[in-house]
């Protein structure tokens, strides 16, 4: 299979194409406006749209109008973008229609920097917009992983008619990795019938998001319910590396983060550390289960982040308190080293020889 | 027999629930008629606002799409660029197109985006109770401008059409008021011209509607209907403000 150099960015664009998508609207935001770049020059080769909107909002409703025909719709951004694009992506959890958003974060709040972060994790996985809704978050580790995780985001919006997030950050947008390009197989779906194209012979069709009655819109809500449900049931992802039975010591971190965590499994051997490594590749649904029975058998848990510690409360929701919870995060654009986290390994395992 | 009058085939048979006097349900009857006479129906697909007429879908036998306060330029954009041959019409009150959505019908305008945009202005937000909006004119009480918008604290009504008349992309822009018989034969003219402006590609189209609102005004409809002629229509002219007459809008 021939492998190709490519940038995570124009990776990710060319797989939305690969998946379908033929309309993109966004507006330029560092670290991911490589995206919005080659999106220009790739769709119109294929008959699609490109549309660089006024803003953030115009354009996460422009996916909204878009999404609204039934077609496969993307748009990307960072932090500060993505902020304006919540009241967007509430209607469209709402009004129950099919898009890809990606989140390329960096350093945050306010303005922040350029530099990789993954303070928008909360953001992500706790809905971010007003109501209660929740969205898929997939989150990449590689640059042929945004490949396969675009497929599949696709895929994962139509499935069950719900706004997916991509959530990568500086590091992986920026970064080269040789990228394979085999198809991606994924099971077929259902025609949108529920699209609005003009009503021709047939009935006429709505796309809402409002339900005055509140006792239609609390089933309504519970229908969404069942839905989250479905997807935890259904589509919860990760990855185990390194020691499997009989860990010392579990490491949890997604992202850019997993990746130095790889590293730090490997080192550990060298100190003598049977090192386990869980990788979310959903953060919503999150893999609480899997966090536990990993967690149980190592007895201790370090969670690593580039923020303040976020995806910790996951962790520790699925731990459950059955093992002592550590963290260590860098913010701001830092990244953190693989002898910073080996370092925290060790002053784990002697704080608790002292004990 | 000959029918002289009847429903128009796209307005769904069941009543308006605007309040007595309103000329929402005018406004929406003549959108109807016109749709009807162009023979539009099956591929018409209307985006609706958020305000008094959040209900709009409810009155046409049409595919509608319903959006977030303001958006509606902005998912029309998207609706008609996915589907260049159908023919795409939006809704709005003046709050939702003049004060929150203002970035979004600007550059909808601008990018002469192929799309029928209605704009009933009432000069006051009407859904919220009659709060003053951006079109609210100099001295009027509103409940959040209750002893009279004042032009020194809060500026001034914003004349949306004459300024999207000024963006390239924009085919034709019109003022209608639907106060007595002759004004609302103008008015179905203009929306006709202004459906016409998408279907023959020239580029985007606008119809402000002024519209009384005896409820928040604290008027009788009789009252309201003398108020727009007397006090609005003198700040905000009729008449069609811009008319491209020729030419597709791409470059």
């Amino acid at each position: 299979m021939e492998r190709i150099l490519m940038k995570g960015n124009e990776a990710l664009a060319e797989a939305a194409i690969q998946a379908g998508c033929r309309f993109y609207f966004g507006y330029p935001i560092t670290p991911q406006t490589e995206i919005s770049e080659y999106l220009s020059r790739r769709l119109p080769e294929v008959g699609g749209v490109f549309l660089q909107a006024e803003s953030e909002i115009a354009a996460i409703n422009m996916v909204y109008g878009a999404s609204s025909t039934g077609a496969r719709v993307m748009t990307s951004s960072s932090g500060p973008g993505i902020s304006l694009k919540q009241e967007g992506i509430s209607y469209l959890a709402s009004a129950e229609l099919p898009c890809v958003v990606v989140n390329m974060s960096r350093g945050g709040p306010g303005l922040g920097n350029i530099q990789p972060a993954q303070s928008d994790y909360f953001q992500a996985t706790r809905g971010g917009g007003h109501g209660d809704y929740r969205t898929l978050v997939l989150a990449p580790s590689s640059v042929q992983e945004l490949v396969s995780l675009t497929h599949r985001a696709f895929y994962l919006a139509d499935k069950y008619r719900n706004p997916v997030k991509i959530l990568g950050d500086g590091m992986l947008g920026q970064m080269m990795e040789p990228v394979t390009w085999e198809g991606v197989e994924l099971p077929s779906l259902p025609p949108k019938s529920w699209a609005i194209r003009g009503k021709g012979d047939g009935e006429r069709k709505f796309i809402l998001c409002m339900e005055l009655d509140p006792r239609e819109l609390e089933n309504f809500n519970r229908k969404l319910e069942k839905k989250y449900r479905q997807m935890a049931e259904e589509d919860t992802d990760w990855e185990i590396f390194g020691e499997e039975d009989n860990p010392d010591l579990l490491l949890v971190g997604f992202g850019t983060v997993a990746r130095i965590l790889k590293s730090v499994v490997r080192e550990g051997e060298k100190e003598g550390w049977r090192l386990s490594l869980l990788r979310p590749v959903t953060l919503f649904p999150f893999p609480y289960k899997p966090v536990q029975e990993m967690a149980e058998k190592a007895g201790r848990v370090l969670v690593v982040e580039m923020n303040l510690g976020q995806m910790v409360e996951d962790v520790r929701l699925g731990v459950e308190g059955r093992a002592p919870v550590h963290f260590y995060g860098r913010v701001g654009g830092m990244i953190p080293t693989v002898d910073e986290v080996l370092q925290k390994i060790a002053d784990i395992l002697r704080g608790e020889a002292q004990k | 027999m000959r029918t002289i009058f009847e429903r128009p085939k796209t307005l769904i048979d069941k009543p308006f629930t605007y309040c007595p006097g309103c000329h929402h349900g005018l406004a929406q009857r003549l959108i109807a008629e016109v749709i009807d006479e162009l023979g539009i129906a099956e591929k018409t697909i209307g985006v609706g606002p958020v305000g008094c007429s959040v209900y709009i879908y409810e009155f046409f036998d049409l595919d509608f799409v319903m959006g977030a306060h303001g958006r509606a330029p902005a998912v029309a954009t998207g609706v008609k660029r996915s589907l260049p041959d159908q023919v795409v019409f939006s809704y709005q009150g003046d709050g939702d197109i003049a004060a929150i959505g203002t970035a979004e019908i600007v550059h909808c305008a601008n990018r002469g985006e192929l799309i029928t945009s209605f704009f009933v202005n009432n000069a006051v937000f009407g859904m919220t109770g009659g709060q003053m909006a951006p079109t609210t004119l100099p001295g009027q009480k509103t409940t959040t401008s209750p002893l009279g918008r004042n032009t020194e604290v809060q500026g001034f009504p914003f004349k949306l059409g004459e300024m999207l008349a000024q963006a390239d992309g924009s085919a034709y822009i019109a003022r209608v008021a639907l106060t007595n018989p002759r004004l609302i034969s103008q008015a179905k003219r203009c929306i006709k011209k202004a459906f016409l402006t998408q279907i023959e590609k020239k580029g985007f189209a606008l119809v402000e509607i002024l519209s009384p609102c005896p409820t928040n005004w604290g008027m009788t409809p009789q009252e309201a209907v003398r108020w727009v002629e007397e006090k609005m229509i003198p700040y905000f002219p009729l008449g069609e403000i811009k008319v491209k007459e020729s030419g597709s809008h791409a470059s």
